[in-house]
């Protein structure tokens, strides 16, 4: 027996995620469940250098192996475009940062250890490999630029187009007034650090199966990936030249993607061109060590930032410098990540008057490197939280008092780089953070751990981001090569079930059950009249995708005006059948009312009318109730909150466990509590994994990934996490978009990395920790400091 | 994973006839199914001794636990008679790996690997226990070479492990943080076999601590321990941890197993 239907107040109900069943019942279809007739295995050969001449790639051998029916190299490609990278950032002497090609396959050259050298197609998996193995590959190794820090001044060059590996050099924010401002402060603190390397780890590894089709001239691509129109978009228009309408890309159920799977690569890019080249359909998924290699990795910077304050701890400037790694080649939102993405949010919570920041984003022979859950805003939120803290820690002042005392309170205000917060209330985070983690009782407990021997500090971390991404308009003058903005469709079947139609693409964040929410409630229908349809360019009308935290508040609020028009029409349509005037036509709880009568019909028999349109106003309607939105954000949304980590470090072996972890986040409108504190969940996860445990290292001579498997890239375990106390404030709702929300994905990886390395840091009394805080980082830390 | 040829023999002979062609014993798996999925291990037959019946289980008897070589950690774990003589051992082999490994991973097959990370090692040198082949019997102390190198000659089977049961014994592992094996893992016992540190995971292959044994020999507890120099000279440096690293954490270890003892 059902229970009985629910039809209202949707809005901020933990709704059990619909999506769980099949995931949990193993019916999920992910991309390499998919075999389609006459099904073909790709392999690709990649390069075990991390930078050498491709003197000669014989394949004589390998095509001749059993079931072999092709192999491709970068010959095969030499006509085809590169891949291209969607912004255009341009250095301080305006010029436009170098774009070396990005070939789909080695072409005279391999840049990173992993990089595609050929791709085998055979008629089974194991054949495409044995045969890769008979390709014989002549590499004339070249110098490897490795360390980022080093990319400037290396023996090695990685692209012919740079002599000093530099893509470019941005600056962004009033140089010569924060140069001012440092030589007079009362109080000037100064750290360098590295933001570590990261390497993103989803579940499910990137898997593509491209299939031509003879008979219509056409394509289908699927791929896991987090927004397909924009990868159709890149593949057909950039690359291939294969005409949009002739290309569909389905992303079915995806595994994760975390920012990994946004990008357009060369694997599926090869598959699909490869596939007309064979007519047959061509499969591919990586392996869990080619995960490692070749998925684009994230963060990895290194950094100077000083912070000047006045003998108060009012902070006057902030100066940043950064060095970023982009890797072999410009993934495509490389160029983004570390500026626009990164330097904007260098304002943090705080009115910090003159800011500046320089970026030098360097080619090295490693992975290319994109956005990775946070992308820029953890870096920048690193920055601003380990400089307030330190200088906190450095003039003597309570860690939350001189953050109080740096508050922006006035809304909406203009960073002075680039931004503007249209609301928030930092000091309402802040405060009920200190009382859930009881920060009063810190002293107790630190007692209390010195007496076991062991090292307490607290730390904190309040963070900002920009979600939303973005108003395509301010996105444009940014450099951005596409529009920023998402689709929406709503078709009203004739029985008053609705299949919304939307352009954000959900691998775990729960839209089929959000955005169902939101759309029972607007329509006061029950959830399971609700399908939720994405990730299919043959079926969504458009969308731009899902990162940087966009979905409910531009996926969500496309859905929203979609609706607004369902409505609008159903009253015309009720006013007809009730023959009232449209204006005197109400709609409420799932009913379109005579207002101040009790005359009224329901959203169904309206949604009937429509489509049996026998009595109707066609003079005036067009029959039928389906009705589509775009929606382009006035401006970016701004969750905030303050993290409080509190940490015990064993001196003796260097081991710090998190005794607790207090999240206290503020965004906006809330449609499902138990979905959000899961992504902040997640989110934590992924920042504490940063902290203390992942860490993608490569060899500084060879350029070899060291962390290439589990064994030596620790990811983040149940038992090396606290329980967490997630607290989500009734905040300040966004002020810009109809359902008030602001974004929630990614604001756990962003605030709680600063907030356990600032603990770490008090715990032992250091001024800077590297990360990850191993225990034999740690342990060296305490070492050097004795 | 390449082609192979496979047995599985039902007795000790028909399992070391087998092998004497040059074939490679398969026991639990655990470390050799993963080399060669890598194909970092492609031996062209297995002799699989799962099937050979007396290689499984354990006795205790006149102050001795015998375990088969085919008995798996998951079983020396929940073993109320290892519980009960040895502590430390049942302890050892409950932080081998995870469940899967556990349950399918045995000791027979953890000694004659000698994997320089691996648990069992430390346990047999530390307790001073006896490897019983189908040949002979080893002592642990001439049983481990080098890295993954032992005493054992080629084709010759590990039937079980002799363990003499100790007055005092503990185990602290230090876990390496991706891996989860032991960056370093230090075993401790004073009983019949004398007084004994045996160290894991910290060089090429399992190795006595001779400081260390000295001064809990004169003292078993803790502060024996505190500050003792070990040189970090020929210990493993790594992503996650230096020799000097290593050598500062044995005797920290070796002071909290002696504590847990």
């Amino acid at each position: 027996m059902n229970a009985p239907t629910e039809t209202r107040g949707f809005i901020g109900k933990s709704v059990k995620r619909r999506e769980d069943a099949r995931f949990l019942t193993g019916t999920g279809r992910y991309t390499d469940d998919i075999t389609l007739p006459g099904q073909t295995y790709g392999f690709f050969l990649r390069s075990p250098y991390a930078h050498a001449a491709l003197k000669k790639v014989d394949t004589k051998a390998a095509e001749a192996a059993p079931g072999v029916l092709s192999v491709f190299t970068g010959e095969h490609f030499k006509a085809v475009g590169g891949l291209p990278c969607g912004w255009l950032i341009n250095s301080i002497d305006g010029t436009p940062m170098k774009e070396p090609k990005h070939p789909i396959l080695a072409d005279g050259k391999v840049r990173y250890v992993g990089d595609r050298v050929a791709l085998v197609v055979a008629e089974t998996l194991q054949q495409a490999k044995d045969a890769a193995l008979l390709i014989d590959v002549d590499y004339d190794e070249l110098p490897a630029v490795v360390d980022v820090a080093e990319a400037l001044n290396a023996k090695g060059q990685v692209h012919a187009e740079s002599a000093d590996n530099r893509c470019y050099q941005w600056q962004i924010g009033d140089a010569a007034g924060v140069e001012e401002a440092l030589k007079t402060a009362a109080h000037v603190t100064t750290l360098s650090f590295r933001n570590n390397r990261l390497i993103p780890n989803a579940i499910e590894p990137r898997a593509a199966n491209a299939a031509y089709d003879r008979a219509g001239d056409s394509y289908t691509l699927y791929v896991a990936n987090q927004n397909p129109h924009v990868e159709r978009l890149l593949m057909c228009a950039f690359v291939l030249g294969i005409p949009e309408h002739k290309m569909r890309v389905v992303a079915p159920d995806v595994g994760g993607g975390f920012g990994s799977k946004i990008f357009l690569y060369g694997e599926e890019t090869a598959l699909v061109w490869a596939s007309k080249q064979l007519n047959r359909p061509i499969k591919w998924t990586a392996e869990r060590s080619e995960s490692f290699l070749s998925d684009a990795h994230g963060r990895d910077h290194a950094t100077t930032a000083q912070l000047a304050l006045d003998k108060d701890g009012t902070f006057l400037a902030l100066k940043v410098d950064t060095t970023a790694n982009l890797g072999a080649y410009l993934s495509t939102f490389s160029s983004c990540v570390p500026t626009i993405l990164y330097a904007t949010l260098l304002a943090g919570q705080y009115r910090t008057p003159k800011i500046s920041c320089t970026v030098n984003a360097m080619f090295t022979n490693t992975a290319p490197v994109d956005a990775y859950r946070g992308a820029g805003r953890p870096e920048a939120t690193y920055v601003v939280e380990r400089m307030v803290e330190t200088a906190a820690r450095e003039l003597k002042m309570d860690p939350g008092e001189i953050r109080r005392k740096n508050f922006i309170h006035e809304f909406p205000y203009a960073t002075p780089v680039g931004l503007t917060y249209d609301i928030g209330d930092y000091d309402s985070t802040l405060d009920k953070a200190e009382k859930l983690a009881d920060v009063k009782g810190f002293e107790a407990r630190r007692q209390a751990s010195e007496a076991k021997g062991l090292k307490r500090g607290i730390g904190y971390s309040a963070y900002i981001e920009a979600c939303g991404i973005a108003p395509s308009s301010v996105a444009g003058a940014l450099g951005a090569r596409a529009g920023l903005f998402e689709a929406g469709e709503v078709r009203v079947h004739p029985t008053g079930k609705v299949t919304i139609f939307t352009g954000s693409h959900s691998h775990g964040q729960g839209h089929e059950t959000t955005f169902a929410q939101v759309v029972a409630d607007r329509l006061g229908i029950a959830l399971e009249d609700v399908e939720i349809e994405h990730g299919d360019t043959g079926k969504i009308l458009f969308g731009m995708g899902t990162y940087g935290s966009r979905s409910l508040a531009v996926g969500g609020t496309a859905i929203v005006k979609a609706l607004d028009k369902v409505v609008a029409k159903g009253k015309k349509i009720a006013a007809h059948l009730l023959e009232a005037a449209d204006t005197d036509i109400e709609f409420e709880g799932g009913q379109f009312k005579v207002a101040g009568t009790d005359k009224a019909i329901p959203f169904a028999q309206v949604a009937l009318t429509a489509y049996v349109p026998h009595n109707f106003p066609h003079d005036k309607l067009e029959p039928g109730l389906n009705e589509n939105a775009f929606y382009d954000p006035s401006n970016f949304t701004y969750p905030a909150g303050t993290y409080i980590c509190e940490v015990e470090v064993d001196p003796a072996t260097g081991v710090t466990h998190i005794d607790r972890f207090t999240a206290c986040d503020d965004f906006g409108n809330v449609v499902n509590p138990m979905i959000v504190e899961g992504q902040v969940h997640g989110g934590l996860a992924q920042g504490i994994g940063q902290a203390l445990l992942e860490h993608g290292v490569y060899d500084k001579e060879t350029g070899q990934l060291l962390t290439g498997s589990y064994m030596d890239y620790a990811m983040p375990r149940a038992d090396d996490l606290p329980h967490f106390t997630v607290e989500t404030v009734k905040g300040t709702p966004c002020t810009h978009n109809p359902l008030g929300v602001k974004g929630c994905g990614e604001a756990g990886a962003i605030g709680s990395p600063p907030a356990l390395i600032n603990a770490i840091c008090h715990a032992i009394g250091v001024k800077d920790m590297p990360m990850p805080a191993s225990p034999f980082a740690v342990w060296q830390a305490i070492k050097s400091n004795r | 994973m390449q082609a192979f040829a496979y047995q599985n023999p039902t007795s000790v002979a028909d399992a070391a006839k087998a092998v004497a062609g040059g074939a490679k014993l398969l026991a639990g798996g655990q470390s050799l199914l993963a080399a060669m999925k890598l194909g970092l291990a492609t031996p062209e037959a297995l002799v699989d001794l799962g099937q050979v019946a007396g290689l499984k289980g354990i006795t205790v008897s006149g102050g001795t636990v015998t375990i088969g070589a085919m008995t798996t950690h998951a079983e020396v774990a929940a073993s109320k008679e290892v519980q009960q003589a040895i502590p430390a051992l049942a302890f050892l082999a409950s932080e081998i790996g995870d469940r899967q490994v556990r349950n399918r991973g045995t000791i027979g097959g953890s000694l004659a690997n000698n994997d320089p990370a691996a648990d069992y090692p430390a346990a047999a040198l530390g307790l001073g226990a006896t490897v019983v082949t189908d040949q002979r019997s080893i002592a642990a102390d001439d049983f481990f070479k080098g890295l993954y190198e032992t005493a054992l000659r080629d084709g010759e089977v590990i039937t079980a492990v002799k363990f003499p049961v100790p007055e005092k014994a503990g185990y602290q592992k230090f876990k390496q943080p991706a891996s989860r094996f032991a960056s370093v893992g230090v075993f401790v016992s004073k009983g019949p076999a004398g007084t004994r540190v045996a160290v894991t995971g910290a060089k090429a292959c399992v190795f006595r601590a001779s400081a260390l044994e000295s001064k809990l020999q004169a003292s078993w507890d803790t502060a024996s321990c505190n500050g003792t120099y070990l040189s970090p000279s020929d210990m493993t440096t790594d992503l996650h941890g230096s020799g000097e690293y290593r050598a500062a954490l044995i005797p920290v270890l070796a002071g909290r197993a002696v504590a847990g003892s």
